[in-house]
């Protein structure tokens, strides 16, 4: 991708910037264009929000099944290794 | 650390062998842990090394490099989607806008069904972006212990979870817009 193009990004250029935009890894000239095109672009900001609303929702998923024992196998674990030591 | 064992072995009885296989490596290992890296990337490190090995007897993993020619400049979002090039006014902007989620409630996102497609489109995806995005995105895991954990660069690894995220966008987006929960955004 070429960094130092100037002018309006177009949406296609937008979406595969997105995530170094979310990661902060935009250099300053393009997250202004960046930025300059998401307030004209109702079709950008709704991508936009979707990856964000996707990425708290990701990060809200917990194990399906946390083992009543989760803690019990790394005790276990160690009780063993200590009696191997001996 | 099931979880993230599961990316590399077949099930969660294998996963869980495997977790406990690290603790184990963790406790022998301890002694020589010099502390350059924290204990979390380091008990991970093992944890995947573990889990590598073990899906590879299982012939489970797929060999990295067998992915390493998947063009990255590959567009995330189907070009469809947007008006061509030679468009008069505008060129590569979207035809239909994607649409708004917000009217989403919460508890549809984390319902049952929603995280099964979620699972889904992670299973599909090649090997090294799902550990990307499972570290990342579930696990909620910085960049740099990502990169420290799986000995990648900083800008691999941002392709990856780019590339990660832009599928289960879309796995999401077809799940949502069938159901029609989503709304025009205009």
């Amino acid at each position: 991708m070429d960094k130092m193009k100037t002018g309006e990004l177009a949406c296609q250029e937008l979406v595969e910037l997105i995530t170094e935009y979310l990661e902060g890894t935009l250099v300053p000239n393009e997250r202004v264009r960046f930025e300059q095109h998401l307030t004209t672009c109702a079709g950008c900001r709704a991508y936009l929000e979707q990856m964000r609303r996707m990425i708290r929702t990701l990060g809200a998923i917990t194990e399906e099944e946390i083992p009543e024992d989760a803690l019990e196998q790394p005790l276990q674990t160690f009780r063993g290794w200590k009696h191997d030591q001996k | 650390m099931v979880r993230l064992a599961m990316i590399y072995v077949g099930n969660r009885e294998t996963a869980k062998d495997v977790v406990q296989e690290a603790w184990l490596g963790v406790l022998q290992g301890l002694g020589r842990f010099e502390g350059r890296a924290a204990l979390k990337t380091w008990i991970f490190s093992i944890l995947i090394h573990r889990a590598k090995t073990r899906g590879q007897r299982e012939n489970r993993t797929i060999p990295f490099s067998a992915w390493s020619d998947a063009d990255p400049l590959e567009p995330t979002v189907d070009p469809e989607r947007f008006l061509p090039s030679d468009h008069p006014q505008w060129a590569r902007h979207w035809s239909t806008f994607p649409r708004n989620w917000d009217a989403i409630p919460e508890e549809q996102l984390l319902s049952a069904e929603t995280v099964q497609v979620i699972r889904q489109a992670i299973d599909r995806l090649e090997p090294s972006q799902r550990e990307v995005i499972t570290l990342r995105d579930l696990e909620g895991w910085s960049s740099a212990e990502v990169c420290n954990v799986l000995q990648i660069k900083e800008t691999n690894q941002r392709v990856l979870l780019h590339r990660a995220r832009a599928k289960v966008r879309r796995a999401l987006e077809s799940f949502f817009d069938e159901r029609d929960l989503s709304r025009p955004s205009r």
